[in-house]
């Protein structure tokens, strides 16, 4: 099958759905790829490192979307009314199309698409599973936001992010609190981090402290308890008393900190307000706070989405175009998303897309198969966190039973025991003393080879082997013994052990030696 | 010399071979135990030489003497990847020993017992050259699989069980018949059926198991060459026989059961073998899915970045010769201030500390070498692992699948680490015949190739 990879119409966005390096694995699973002419231009890819990938380059948008059966895009298919391209109109029948749709907003695009008797799939719906972890675009374009949030808010602070201490004075750090520690939070984190900003966090989500920790922050706790883990590993709206703590704490951290990253969203809801006109207030002049979630709102209540502003001396940026400004790395983690998709979608490797609805990954992001609207799917089983232990308690196991089963244990070592003594009786009855002696001995030796051999650290098993084999080589004083025979084979035969026994004895402790000197530290 | 003096010298050289045993606790004071037991076998010579000898040395000194450059040749010429072949040919020279001492024993016009003590001496003759038949011929085998002259799959006769079981009663009733016939001064007959009959049990045992149990046989071999010098020491009425088979017997026996421990399976069920037969089909359908290869400039570019890398090495680190490289990686990101372990499973590889002493042969500092139960909580917190070569050791369906041929052995949690590459061939199944749903977790990237050369260019990366 042929995939066209259209130049993005939206203004503004310079992303592109492929990448000379991800054409290459697209032409591997057996696909056709076809880019429209200058797709990449945005993100620095040239029209000829594509054709050197092995991509057609089309001229022409009509050209590229009529030719292809797959359609690969970023941005949902939109229309454009200064240049009058509508991207829809040019989609066909039994066309497969793969972008972010946002079906939950856009209920008037699914119907379009139903209508066009389209299959599409929404990059924004893949269901968040172990399994689908590599095609989630969100968390792909959501770590590039993280990333260009805290390179946004470099640009507009005016200190160093590092404290330093110079001949002309000292520097001190740059602080900064990042709210919602999911992939874009933990992202900020880790870039501020790396500048060397001292960086605080917060999170509904208790399960988070452990991963913002390790990324050497700080977990700032609330002195509350409840518990904010909803479906599939997403925040969800909490308690108006933890709110209002939550709020304490925010304002409180607002005259302290120089950069405020805001990260907090919660699925089919619009942004919870957690930055009140009051706090920015509070901040110090020359701060910078940066609203990634913009465009749900925004958690900022003097946020203006794709817009930087500058309020009570701070500076607010609400740009919802963060991936986009970062074109080269996003398009490629997104192409790279798209080819797992596609490969998913195309076991067989022979470039044709099979649409499983078996399968829970494919179900989830399908909105519409064949003109069906198939959007919103059923939801997902698993979710990220562990649920909460349920309340009914098990059932506490009888005590007879085990009582029952003990006895049968205890009796049958009672009965080994026993076999042993009357053994030994047995033995001991007809037994000559000179063999009793030997016995005891006997005994004894394997009680005491019991308690040294478990000392021996398992590193040195092998070395234990070998040595063991080299003393058990102690068999030659048989052979000893019997060498000075007046019968001649007896002799010989004794001769040959001897020999035998001393390959063992010279090669145990040499191979012994040998293997010990290496063991250093 | 007198009788007291040879004595004292035995009771010296048990003590001290009981010393050498307890310095192999510490790698340190290990190499002094090798010293006291090397002494202890000095000594014992010694006094028996002066003691009991009278004739014949230039034989002995000629035996001693070539028997002992060959050994030491064979020491300084074998590599570490071929230890447990050269452990197993050693075995089976016990085993022939006590067999040849047992029939001269038996053979000597000079040994003359009566009554009980006659019926028993009988008894130890033929015990010793019981177990001498089945260590002798037991090792060879094992030696021919080790090194690959004899296909490592387990043969498995029809109707085995019962072969074992004609064969043991065929060995008890010959033992009858040759104390009886012992005591009416012949009995040269049963004898030797037994000892054929005993050479094929052995052959038979060994042939029946597996490749992935060799660590069981290779203590259980061990185990019974010191049983051969014990029942030899009982027929010579000799203690430092006795006490040293004794302490080697033990020592296998524990071995073994170490072995069998690590592996979740009963005694009894390796040594009937057969393992991994019946049950590859079973298992093939359960895990499938679709694996991440990854190439070597990857995962430099992963190892560069981690901070914490564990490295679990299995039977393919040892065929491929890899060690040295993975030490030349250690060292490089050790360098890096990446903090490098390495995670031993008691049964990776062919005999029990196989790759502990393939590590260190490589020079591999032994205080970042930990086994499975010191490090196995530690997973959570690894950033890298590296497979090399191992398979069933880090098998979670021995944790999630209770159907499973390997369920309840303890395994390597690799997968809870943040990502695991495993070096691997292809994707065959390992010894167990069990698919390894491992190689299809989503942190988990499979690199594909021959480990030593996949590794040195994962260091050319680096």
């Amino acid at each position: 099958m042929r995939i066209g990879v259209p130049r993005e119409i939206h203004s503004g966005e310079k992303r592109v759905a492929t990448t000379p390096d991800v054409v290459q694995g697209l032409l591997k699973l057996g696909f056709e790829v076809a880019v429209e002419s200058g797709a990449g231009d945005g993100a620095s890819f040239t029209d000829e490192a594509y054709r050197d990938a092995g991509a057609a380059i089309v001229e022409s948008a009509d050209e590229l979307w009529s030719g292809a059966d797959i359609i690969l895009k970023v941005r949902a298919p939109e229309t454009v009314s200064d240049s009058g391209r509508d991207e829809l109109d040019r989609l066909r029948e039994g066309q497969i199309l793969i972008s972010f749709l946002w079906p939950g907003q856009n209920p008037e695009l699914v119907n379009r698409l139903a209508e066009k008797r389209v299959t599409a799939l929404a990059m924004d719906s893949i269901p968040r599973i172990s399994r689908a972890q590599k095609l989630d675009a969100l968390s792909s374009m959501a770590n590039i936001a993280g990333y260009r949030a805290v390179i946004e808010a470099a640009e507009n602070f005016g200190r160093f992010f590092m404290g330093q201490i110079t001949a002309a004075g000292k520097v001190p750090p740059a602080k900064v609190l990042v709210i919602g520690a999911g992939v874009a939070g933990l992202s900020a984190i880790g870039t501020a981090k790396s500048m060397g900003a001292i960086v605080r966090a917060f999170d509904t989500r208790p399960e988070v402290r452990e991963q913002v920790e390790s990324m050497d922050a700080e977990f700032l706790m609330l002195d509350f308890e409840e518990e904010g883990s909803g479906a599939g590993g997403y925040a969800r709206v909490m308690s108006k008393e933890f709110i209002e703590a939550e709020m304490a704490l925010f304002r409180q951290q607002a005259e302290e900190v120089d950069i405020i990253i805001t990260t907090a969203l919660i699925p089919g809801k619009p942004a919870p307000e957690l930055i009140t006109a009051d706090m920015v207030e509070a901040m110090k002049p020359g701060s910078v706070i940066v609203d990634l979630a913009a465009e749900q709102g925004g958690n900022c209540a003097l946020t203006e989405p794709d817009e930087l502003v500058t309020r009570h001396g701070v500076t607010i940026i609400g740009y919802t175009d963060l991936p986009s400004r970062l074109a080269s790395t996003s398009s490629q983690l997104y192409a790279t998303n798209l080819r797992h998709l596609l490969s998913d979608m195309c076991p067989e490797k022979n470039g044709e897309v099979v649409v499983d609805m078996e399968d829970e990954v494919i179900r989830g992001a399908t909105v519409v198969r064949d003109g069906q609207t198939t959007w919103p799917p059923p939801a997902p089983k698993v979710t990220a966190a562990a649920p909460p232990p349920s309340a009914k308690p098990t059932v506490a196991p009888e005590p007879a039973p085990v009582e029952k089963k003990r006895a049968p244990a205890w009796v049958s070592r009672l009965i080994l025991f026993g076999l042993g003594g009357l053994g030994l009786l047995g033995l001991g009855a007809v037994a000559p003393p000179s063999f009793m002696a030997h016995f005891t001995v006997f005994v004894l030796a394997c009680f005491v080879g019991y308690m040294v051999v478990w000392n021996v650290t398992p590193a040195l098993h092998t070395p234990l082997m070998s040595v063991t084999n080299a003393i058990s080589s102690i068999i030659i004083i048989g052979a000893l013994l019997q060498i000075s025979s007046d019968v001649p084979w007896i002799a010989w035969v004794a001769g040959f052990t001897v020999l035998i026994t001393s390959i063992n004895i010279a090669g145990g402790f040499a191979v012994t030696r040998r293997m010990l000197a290496m063991f250093r530290k | 010399m007198s009788a007291g003096i040879v004595t004292v010298a035995y009771i010296g050289a048990s003590v001290l071979f009981i010393l050498a045993l307890g310095g192999l606790s510490h790698p340190e004071t290990a190499r002094r135990g090798n010293l006291y037991g090397i002494a202890g076998m000095g000594i014992a010579l010694l006094a028996t030489l002066f003691g009991v000898v009278t004739a014949n040395y230039g034989l002995l000194i000629g035996g001693l003497a070539v028997g002992g450059l060959i050994g030491l040749l064979l020491a300084r010429r074998v590599q570490m990847t071929q230890m447990p072949e050269l452990v197993a040919i050693l075995h089976s020279l016990v085993g022939l020993a006590a067999m040849l001492v047992g029939f001269a024993n038996f053979m000597d016009p000079n040994v003359q017992y009566s009554g009980v003590e006659a019926t028993i001496h009988d008894v130890e003759v033929y015990l010793g050259i019981l177990i001498g038949a089945v260590t002798f011929s037991g090792s060879v085998i094992a030696f021919g699989k080790l090194s690959g002259r004899i296909s490592g799959k387990p043969l498995v006769l029809p109707a085995r069980h019962w072969l074992n079981l004609v064969l043991l009663l065929g060995s008890i009733w010959y033992g009858i018949e040759f104390v009886e016939q012992s005591a009416a001064g012949a009995g040269l007959v049963p004898l030797v059926i037994m000892s054929a009959i005993a050479l094929l049990f052995g052959i038979h045992m060994v042939m029946a198991i597996g490749g992935a149990d060799m660590p069981v046989v290779i203590s259980m071999l061990n185990s019974y060459s010191g049983w051969a010098a014990a029942a030899t020491g009982f027929m010579l009425s000799n203690d430092l026989l006795i006490v040293t088979g004794a302490l080697v017997g033990s020592s296998g026996a524990i071995l073994s059961y170490i072995m069998c421990r690590a592996m979740n399976r009963r005694f009894l069920a390796v040594i009937a073998g057969g393992f991994g037969t019946s049950t590859g089909v079973a298992a093939a359908d359960g895990a499938d899915g679709e694996v991440d290869p990854i190439e070597a400039p990857e995962a430099a570019m992963l190892l560069a970045d981690a901070k914490e890398v564990m490295i679990v090495p299995g039977y393919g680190m040892a065929v491929a010769q890899a060690q040295h490289t993975v030490f030349e990686l250690t060292k490089q990101l050790k360098d890096k201030g990446v903090n490098v372990r390495f995670g031993i499973h008691p049964v990776a590889g062919r005999m029990p500390g196989h790759m502990n002493v393939l590590l260190a042969e490589a020079n591999v500092p032994y205080d970042i070498v930990y086994e499975m139960d010191e490090i196995n909580d530690d997973f959570p917190d690894i950033d890298v692992s590296i497979v090399i070569g191992a398979n069933d050791i880090v098998n979670p369906s021995a944790q999630d699948e209770p159907d499973s041929p390997i369920a309840g052995m303890p395994v390597l949690e690799v997968w809870k680490g943040r990502t695991t590459f495993v070096l691997k061939r292809s994707m065959a199944t390992g010894y167990a015949g069990v698919q390894n749903p491992l190689f299809f977790k989503e942190n988990t990237r499979m690199l594909f190739g021959d480990a030593r050369d996949s590794l040195g260019e994962v260091l050319r990366n680096l």
